[in-house]
């Protein structure tokens, strides 16, 4: 870290940040004024942030700096300018959700990952937009308007972690923590050309994280590089005792696990995966297989026969678990509340008012798959084919170490360009999905640009708790396009 | 009460045509009533009734969270993120509230099996996720049993763990009731508070089973330690399904019966119901499936909601909780751990006393836990059957619930009970000499007697004196001759009186009855 | 199909405004007769698609609840310090002597 000055931070990665800070040749105070800038030139386009915290953030970059300057070690993400998406919540400081019926509700607790984030020096300067409640894939569905991709300004981020994404595509972060529930954090990430990481279940933390459907949710990294992604995964993974579906296993240091190149490794090829995805984004899939191929690993061809069925699935069990965890969004408590002459009015008053039409037609759609006379022909069934889909899985892991696929059949769309049809914003998850039905861990790798310029993620697969040799073939493949 | 409702001619054993029982201490105390079966029929419709009991453990913290079980502090002063409900909050379920649930679902002879938590889907002001984590398809402890007092077995289906909701408190209404009421407030202290809820099979057949049910179910959870199951307090509240049908027809449409707060009330509110119940089909309408309201205040159920506004719970696992799949061996650790268990003591105090296992004397023993006690005496060389009467009358707790046994050698029982029954002093010395070695916290009987100048009469001077009494009471005398049994009283009295207390009691009845017969 | 298992196409052809109203009301939603008519046709139109697992077999398959196979996950009964009350009612659209108030309690069961 040498040749690192406060001049010039832009480039460096988080673990050069954390580095040049840690050693006192970076202050936390100046890398954070180059991110603050970046926003006050750029956000007001963007729109990434629902809430930016400038004052609370000069002041815990101050005092990393003082702590350096009295011999203390900040920690591992020393001075690292962090976003967090808007559904994680921070005490004292409002967690909307993106929706009207948190608006201004400040949490009295930190979810479990803010507290290891600011543990280990990392510096929150702000809460990201996201769909409502996180269900979408565009992030336009936010009571407080979309956010637009820093790439192209007409275009969607993805979503629904697309503020997290936008954050760290314009800049404005060095790092962001999204959520993926069927692809929140992967389809973002491709679309904005960050590295996204949606860990395998139970993985990280979900204590504080605002549910949307439990079964499925994760918390994960945006980083501008794998090492990034790695540094982040190390600091938030771990058992939390606050979780009960939190896994106990201990976790091998993925920071060490990309040290390790992808000789031998067993890349497998989908052949019967869902088709749709357009011709350029096919294109650089092919080129990533053939990198990996390259740098010694061998391609094996697997079946994943019920990958297609993982949408119905997906949008049978995530709304059901959704109907049931919004329930609480009652106005008893905190929150919004429209005021009604009796209690029951006041519930449908309120949560007409409070939820968006996205978040209502969910509502609908779980609370009515999970009905009496209903629940064996839609939740039942879906709770079925997700172990199919599980399965299929667990048999090509037999033969393969990762799988490669798209991320997003598509680069990043234009606003509105999915019409009125709520199935064809369902689609742009097709690839993602299967992954936190079997709730294994995904990861999207920019590789290179298609269409109009725009980033292409290519999608990295495996099986449960496989995240080493998932990193160690997407920093071959980063490497590979250097 | 109308008079086409009122229990006039309630089920022997409650209510209002029964004896009344005095229960200074409700839900406390056995109470000698009739012996239950399923002989009695009211208008010739036979009563079945299930009772579901829920019980809030006494764990130090809540089911899924750290926050206080505790009851009667300030309002939310014992709430957390799960508690409330909170965005982002999640449950962590409670070892100790699962052991003690163990504990119950031995003691009631279940089968503990792998178990899983559901989410209830529903709103309610108190009810914070508007969803109540309960155990639904694979409950925790199923197939148990509870023996009344008689040996009557109430089969236990099931008996699983749930979490007890927030309260409300409703005002400007009357009487503090949700109808007419201006608003709620809502403390969320109780929301999340561990609790068992305890459904028997519609085995029991009238109220005074009902009663002994509910009585039987709280020993053995004050025995086991797993609540302290106060009624009053609402850690133990307990819901009826009453319906009523003439013996050899299908059951009739049940109701459930809820807000019983005290077990006389729960014999009351059967009593009530299945008189309403059997109004109705005699008058040829039709019992409704519904949930009623018991109102202490008239003394009637009232409907609360019927069969066509039951919600649809939508069911589903709770993804936020893993299985509870509780080992061989922590079962095995519970098994073994397990306190003697009342009908257990009843039946060892019984074979130790000669008194009948249901009985008041024994009932009572057990309930107060001096049953140890009483076979201490036995064991220090004194009758057990007087030791079950002295411990019986001269133990009852005081205000301030200890009671003096603790203090009593066993062995100077002991010896009181070999003076009486010796025939060395009277039943009634023994109990004078009694209430002062109590008082005193001990003492040697004999020396009381002596001091006392306490013998007992010998025969002879028995029936010289007896033949005084009659001389002197002749009319008395002449009324029991010509067979008034109660004029035998007045006898008795002036023979004990004439002797200051030496003369056995026994002796002297049986010295007059048998000179009337001669 | 397998035996017992209700299929998505027979359920959804009967998807009606009055089920949708049916279900607005279990979830607290209030549905206004202009949505009514978009809302059926929508979640006809998805459940109609939903219908693309009609086609599988999955006899003898066991549901999958949960990703990650963990079991017996406790905490011990140790008492962690309340939230404070103040900060919390503060949050609360109403309160009123250390409770939260909520209009008068009625259509629901109690
Ligand atoms: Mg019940
Ligand atoms: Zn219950």
């Amino acid at each position: 870290m040498s040749d690192t000055t406060t001049a010039d931070v832009a480039p460096l990665s988080a673990a050069q940040i954390a580095s040049g800070v840690r050693s006192g040749t970076l202050k936390a105070v100046d890398v954070l004024e180059q991110h603050l800038g970046r926003i006050a030139a750029r956000e007001g386009d963007v729109h990434a942030f629902n809430l930016v915290m400038a004052d609370e953030a000069r002041a815990a970059a101050t005092a990393i700096d003082a702590a350096v300057a009295a011999g203390n070690d900040p920690g591992p993400l020393a001075g690292v300018p962090l976003a967090l998406k808007d559904n994680m919540c921070t005490r004292g400081i409002p967690t909307t959700c993106s929706s009207k019926i948190l608006e201004g509700w400040k949490p009295p607790y930190d979810a479990t990952v803010v507290t290891k984030l600011a543990a280990a020096g990392a510096v929150t300067v702000g809460k990201t937009n996201l769909d409502e409640f996180a269900m979408g894939s565009s992030t336009e569905n936010s009571a407080f308007g979309p956010t637009r991709n820093p790439l192209d300004l007409n275009r969607v981020p993805g979503g629904s972690s697309g503020g997290s994404a936008a954050a760290v595509a314009a800049g404005f972060a060095s790092v962001s923590l999204g959520s993926d529930t069927g692809g929140s954090i992967r389809q973002p990430a491709a679309l904005c050309g960050v590295v996204g990481v949606k860990p395998t279940y139970g993985y990280v933390s979900r204590y504080g994280l605002v549910a949307f459907a439990s079964s499925l949710d994760q918390i994960g990294p945006f980083t501008g590089n794998v090492e990034d992604a790695a540094l982040l995964m190390d600091i938030i993974g771990g058992h939390d005792a606050m979780d009960s579906t939190s896994i106990p296993e201990p976790q091998p240091s993925l920071m060490e696990a990309i040290t390790h190149g992808v000789e031998g490794m067993r890349i497998g090829r989908i052949t019967d995966l869902p088709r749709g995805a357009d011709p350029d984004v096919v294109e650089r899939l092919e080129l990533a297989f053939e990198a990996l191929q390259a740098a010694g690993a061998t391609i094996v061809d697997v079946e994943v026969p019920a990958f297609g069925y993982g949408l119905t699935a997906y949008y049978l069990i995530a709304p059901s678990e959704a109907s049931s965890n919004l329930a609480r969004y009652d106005g008893v408590r905190y929150g919004m509340r429209v005021d009604a002459p009796d209690t029951n009015t006041m519930y449908s008053t309120t949560r007409e008012a409070g939820f968006g039409e996205e978040v209502q037609r969910r509502i609908m759609l779980g609370t009515y798959a999970l009905s009496a006379g209903y629940y064996d022909a839609y939740y039942g069934k879906a709770l079925k084919v997700r172990r199919l889909i599980a399965d299929d899985f667990d048999r090509a892991y037999t033969k393969a170490d990762v799988l490669l696929t798209p991320t997003s059949p598509t680069v990043a769309f234009e606003f509105g360009s999915k019409g009125d049809d709520p199935l064809a914003m369902y689609l742009c998850d097709v690839y993602t999905i299967p992954t936190n039905l079997a709730g294994h861990p995904g990861m999207s790798v920019p590789y290179g640009t298609g269409q109009h310029g725009l980033p292409i993620g290519v999608q990295i697969l495996a099986g449960t708790l496989g995240e080493p040799a998932m990193f160690r073939a997407g920093a071959a493949l980063e490497r590979s396009l250097a | 009460m109308s008079s086409t409702t009122a229990p006039a001619t309630a089920t022997p054993g409650a209510g209002a045509g029964a004896p009344s029982v005095n229960n200074p201490t409700p839900g406390n105390v056995y109470t000698a009533g009739p012996k239950t079966g399923n002989e009695i029929l009211i208008d010739g419709y036979e009563l079945v009734v299930g009772l579901e009991v829920h019980v809030e453990l006494a764990t130090k913290t809540k089911l899924f969270s750290g926050s206080a079980n505790r009851f009667g502090d300030e309002p939310n002063t014992n709430i957390d993120p799960v508690t409330l409900g909170l965005p982002g909050a999640l449950p962590v379920l409670n070892r100790q509230a699962v052991e003690l649930a163990m504990y119950i679902g031995t003691a009631l002879n279940c089968t503990i099996q792998p178990c899983a938590f559901h989410r209830k889907n529903y709103f309610y002001p108190d009810m914070p996720k508007a969803y109540q984590i309960s155990q639904y398809d694979q409950p925790l402890n199923v197939n148990g049993s509870l023996e009344l007092p008689g040996g009557k077995i109430i089969g236990v289906e099931r008996a699983h763990l749930e979490e007890d909701t927030g309260k409300s408190t409703h005002f400007g209404g009357t009487g503090g009731r949700i109808h007419g009421s201006t608003h709620s407030l809502i403390d969320f202290n109780r929301a999340g508070v561990p609790l068992v809820e305890i459904v028997s099979r519609p085995d029991i057949r009238t109220s005074e089973e009902a009663r002994q049910y509910v009585t039987e179910l709280r020993a053995i959870l004050l025995a086991v330690g797993a609540s302290d199951a106060k009624m009053e307090e609402g850690s133990m509240r307990c819901d009826a399904n009453v319906s009523v049908h003439k013996p050899g027809e299908p059951y009739g449409t049940r109701c459930e019966i809820k807000n019983v707060n005290s077990i006389r009330s729960l014999g009351k509110a059967i009593d009530y119901e299945a008189r309403r119940q059997i109004d109705l089909i005699e008058t040829g309408e039709k019992v409704r499936q519904e949930t009623r309201h018991w109102d202490e205040n008239d003394g009637r159920t009232h409907t609360l909601r019927t069969k066509e506004d039951a919600d649809d719970y939508r069911y589903f696992l709770e993804p936020d909780l893993v299985p509870l799949v509780p080992s061989e061996s922590w079962i095995k650790d519970i098994q073994d751990s397990m306190p003697m268990l009342p009908t257990a003591r009843r039946k060892r105090l019984a074979a130790a006393t000669g008194a009948p296992a249901d009985g008041e004397a024994v009932m009572v023993v057990v309930e107060r836990g001096q049953d140890d006690y009483v076979l201490s005496v036995a064991e220090a060389g004194g009758d057990g059957a007087r030791a079950l009467i002295y411990v019986k009358e001269a133990f009852a707790p005081t205000g301030d619930d200890t009671a003096p046994a603790d203090a009593v050698l066993p062995g100077d029982i002991a010896a009181l009970t070999n003076l009486e029954t010796s025939g060395k002093i009277t039943a009634t010395q023994a109990k004078t000499i009694l209430a002062e070695i109590v008082a005193n916290g001990g003492g040697d009987a004999a020396a009381i007697a002596t001091a006392k100048g306490f013998e007992a009469m010998d025969t002879g001077a028995l029936e010289a004196m007896v033949d005084q009494v009659i001389a002197d009471n002749a009319a008395a005398w002449a009324k029991y001759i010509g067979g008034e049994d109660k004029a035998m009283g007045a006898l008795v009295g002036a023979a004990m009186k004439a002797s200051q207390g030496k003369a056995d009691g026994k002796l002297v009845t049986a010295l007059l009855q048998a000179k009337r017969t001669t | 199909m397998s035996g017992g298992t209700s299929s998505i196409g027979d359920v959804s052809e009967r998807i009606t405004a009055a089920d949708v109203v049916k279900v607005a009301k279990l979830a607290r939603l209030d549905i206004t007769p202009e949505n009514l008519e978009r809302t059926t046709a929508q979640l006809a139109g998805m459940l109609e698609h939903f219908a693309d697992i009609d086609a599988l077999d999955l006899d003898g398959v066991e549901p999958m609840t949960q990703p990650y196979p963990l079991q017996n996950v406790f905490r011990e009964d140790v008492v962690l310090p309340s939230l404070d009350r103040a900060e919390v009612l503060a949050a609360a659209p109403a309160a009123e002597d250390g409770r939260f108030r909520v209009p008068p309690i009625m259509g629901l069961d109690g």
